[in-house]
């Protein structure tokens, strides 16, 4: 099989770091070789994050480049857009539907562009975009939106079982947080 | 059992199953992991010495006392660990040393991109460079052989790509090597005759280096197509491979100091065209010329930042993936301070006052974004003490009454110490600024030799601040609280205004850092806001004004206040109940 790839974007602070763990332990739980690459250090405060994950027979690059991701999973709705370029143009796009407003925005130095989602869809790009926070606020806290986001990643792979995705939850999860992350992740999918 | 692992972590692995069993460090990005996850095993024994130079030297002592040792450290810490550096690669070691290495390619975190293969050449000092995490941890077991068996410290140098990326790894046992016992030998002392015997047998080990790089497991060749062959090391070797596959031959060098000859004319020999890819400069590239192998290299592909798969296919003429894209403008999303950061009332005041800053470097480097830009440079580390004392001495009394160094904690004892001696020993009216926030916090909140804590989190020795600038010779040394702006903007009017050298102390824990208490987050009384955006100039993250309106985010804010006397109206209001 070909490399697939997928990028978690959002913003440092968001918890993209986890869903990147999880996804890795369930893609090497199918046997695959994977590959999980991102920055540390000065972007995380408060800047725009992304993680690249990319499983097959034999990974080379850590990253994916422009025109290469299968699946784009945001965090934030403009951090979709800024990345739009990376996705393939039959690839899927799933956003968080929440906004972030950047300093630029913040200090009235740019605009918060409207409609991103309507607009990425009239470039071509499959977009499931939905308020995945209001999801995890439902599932007991707004900070277990990276699982819900996993929840909704998870449709896009029927090969891979449920039980899977739990195993992984299991072991990447603190228990105390697990049974509330089990329900974010089913609240996505 | 095989494992996803984190490059930085895989190193660390192999730093144990080598039997590694002394390491001392100074954190700095990509480089922080190795010694973070090592200190994990409980057979290591890890600690955070105040700077690089220092953490090198340690290491090598352990190594004269017979024990493996090692030390991590970012590129441009090399740059201070450099002296003691040269001189090592002289004088021997006892058990193996091993110097890992992380370079920055693209610059994600670090104020330059210089390429540390320029060391191992200048040092003459072997380097491995691994290209994925299961390399990491073999190529740090085998430094150690290498470093046992030439005598010399061997690098290991990591790239972010490699350090910061996570591959598939089967974890090996620990083997543990015989101690080596401490003999006293009077031809280690480093002078005249023995320093000239030291550097003949330094280019002997060179000599038997290149011999060893001919044909080591290290260096392999990939046959492929032999229209094109590819030299190439570290992740470069992965973009090569990404692109072409088996559509070209790869030889790929996992040591790239010093580099073989007969490989590389082997090589060239059986293919009809060859391409040097490496990332920064051209050091393959010119050993291949020297040799008078005709190459591609630097005429192809960038000399300045990092590369990718699709900047390889653009270089090489072939065709890039397709894109889609949107009309609109993204606003871009840089990074910040956070809310209730302790250095945000300080970076106010510099720029309230009109202060020329000499900056440093850590988080408060952020003290130079909109809407502070509250930062005239930096340099390096500890630059903003002896560099303010430079600036003075060239602009007088106008400069010292209108100019400050500000360095953070951790900064202040890697290399602000001599600094601040050198302004209180010469007397120029220098203000110096210490961001005491107790943690070294963007590469991640490690202890330092002022926080009281040690590199495991347990009780260490805490150097008093106030107390050594005293000792060096300030008798100005006053301490602030960053939260209060009235107060900061009084101390710094004075300070600024005196007539001898004064060191500021801004001291406030990070807000970060685990187990703060924070404040409830403020709320805005809407009946008083008037819109007026003042609180929006001291650059919080957590407050946005919005149809004429403060909005607090709940989610950011600490409720640390200062914004709240920024408001002529009173309108932001505490939410403690």
């Amino acid at each position: 099989m070909d490399t697939k790839n997928i990028m978690i974007v959002g913003v440092g602070g968001q918890g993209t770091l986890l869903a990147s763990k999880v996804l890795g332990h369930v893609l090497l739980g199918q046997g695959y070789d994977v590959k999980v690459s991102e920055v540390h250090g000065m972007s995380q405060r408060g800047g725009s994050v992304v993680t690249y994950v990319r499983y097959g027979e034999k990974v080379y690059s850590p990253v994916i480049d422009k025109g290469e991701a299968d699946v784009i999973v945001s965090f934030e709705l403009l951090e979709a857009a800024r990345w739009l370029e990376y996705v393939k143009p039959e690839g899927q796009i799933i956003t968080n539907t929440q906004e972030v407003e950047p300093m630029p925005v913040i200090i009235g130095a740019a605009e918060y562009p409207r409609d991103l989602a309507e607009k990425m869809r009239a470039a071509g790009a499959k977009v499931d975009a939905e308020d995945f926070l209001a999801l995890a606020g439902e599932a007991g806290s707004a900070k277990a939106v990276n699982i819900v986001l996993m929840g909704r990643l998870s449709r896009y792979f029927p090969e891979i079982g449920i039980d899977a995705w739990e195993e992984a939850l299991e072991a990447c999860v603190p228990k105390k947080f697990l049974e509330l992350n089990k329900k974010a992740f089913a609240l996505g999918r | 059992m095989k494992e996803l692992m984190l490059g930085n972590k895989a190193v660390a692995r192999g730093l144990y199953e080598a039997a590694c069993a002394v390491i001392s460090s100074y954190p700095g990005t990509p480089s922080t992991e190795i010694t973070e996850e090592a200190a994990l095993y409980d057979e290591i024994y890890c600690e955070w010495a105040p700077n690089e130079k220092v953490a090198l030297e340690v290491a090598h002592g352990a190594s004269l006392g017979g024990l493996r040792s090692a030390c991590a450290m970012k590129h441009v810490g090399l740059n201070v660990a450099a002296d003691p550096l040269f001189t090592i690669s002289y004088q021997g070691l006892n058990a193996g040393l091993v110097i890992c290495v992380a370079d920055d390619p693209g610059m994600h975190s670090s104020q330059n991109e210089q390429d540390s293969r320029h060391y191992a050449r200048a040092a003459k000092v072997p380097m491995l460079e691994p290209a994925d995490s299961e390399e990491a941890r073999l190529f740090t077991i085998k430094a150690y052989e290498l470093s046992e068996k030439f005598n010399t410290p061997v690098f290991v140098k990591m790239c972010t790509r490699v350090a910061h990326s996570q591959s598939v790894v089967e974890p090996g046992q620990r083997v543990c090597p015989p101690r080596a016992p401490y003999v006293k030998d009077q031809g280690k002392v480093m002078m005249t005759v023995n320093s000239r015997n030291a550097h003949v047998r330094v280019e002997e080990r060179t000599r038997a280096l290149t011999a060893y790089a001919e044909d080591c497991e290290l260096n392999r060749v990939e046959m492929g197509d032999t229209a094109l062959g590819i030299i190439t090391s570290s992740t470069s070797y992965q973009y090569a491979k990404e692109v072409f596959g088996d559509k070209a031959s790869i030889l790929k060098l996992g040591m790239t100091w010093p580099l073989p000859e007969k490989l590389l004319r082997d090589f060239a020999g059986k293919v009809d065209r060859v391409v040097v890819l490496e990332e920064l400069d051209p050091i393959i590239e010119d050993h291949c010329r020297k040799l008078g192998i005709a190459v591609s290299g630097k005429e192809l592909f960038p000399i300045c930042g990092e590369f990718s798969q699709n900047l390889v296919r653009a270089c090489m003429g072939q065709e890039e993936p397709k894109t889609l894209s949107i009309a609109d403008a993204i606003p871009p999303r840089p990074p910040v301070m956070c809310a209730g950061c302790p250095h945000r009332g300080i970076f106010y005041t510099l720029k309230k006052q009109k202060c020329m800053v000499y900056g440093d470097i850590g988080c408060y480097t952020l003290g130079a974004v909109a809407p502070l830009n509250a930062m005239d440079l930096n340099v390096c580390m500890g630059a903003s003490c002896s560099g303010l004392h430079g600036f003075n001495l060239a602009m007088g009394a106008e400069g010292e009454r209108h100019s400050v160094g500000v360095i953070g904690d951790s900064t202040f004892i890697h290399s602000g110490i001599t600094g601040i001696t050198d302004i209180a020993y010469n007397m120029t009216n220098s203000t110096i600024i210490i961001l005491d926030n107790s943690i070294t916090g963007m590469t991640g909140h490690q202890q330092n030799p002022t926080t009281g804590k040690n590199l495991r989190g347990e009780p260490a020795g805490k150097v008093d601040l106030e107390a050594l600038c005293r000792a060096v010779g300030f008798r100005r040394v006053r301490v602030v609280d960053p939260y209060n702006l009235a107060r900061v903007d009084a101390v710094l009017k004075e300070e600024l205004a005196a007539a001898e050298p004064s060191v500021i102390i801004s001291r406030r824990p990070c807000v970060m850092i685990k187990g703060t208490v924070h404040k409830a987050p403020l709320k805005v009384n809407t009946e008083k806001c008037a819109g007026c955006k003042s609180c929006m100039r001291i650059g919080c993250p957590a407050i946005a004004v919005r149809d004429k309106k403060a909005v607090i985010d709940t989610t950011l804010c600490v409720g640390c206040g200062v914004c709240t006397q920024m408001c002529r109206f009173d309108a932001l209001e505490s939410g403690e109940v």
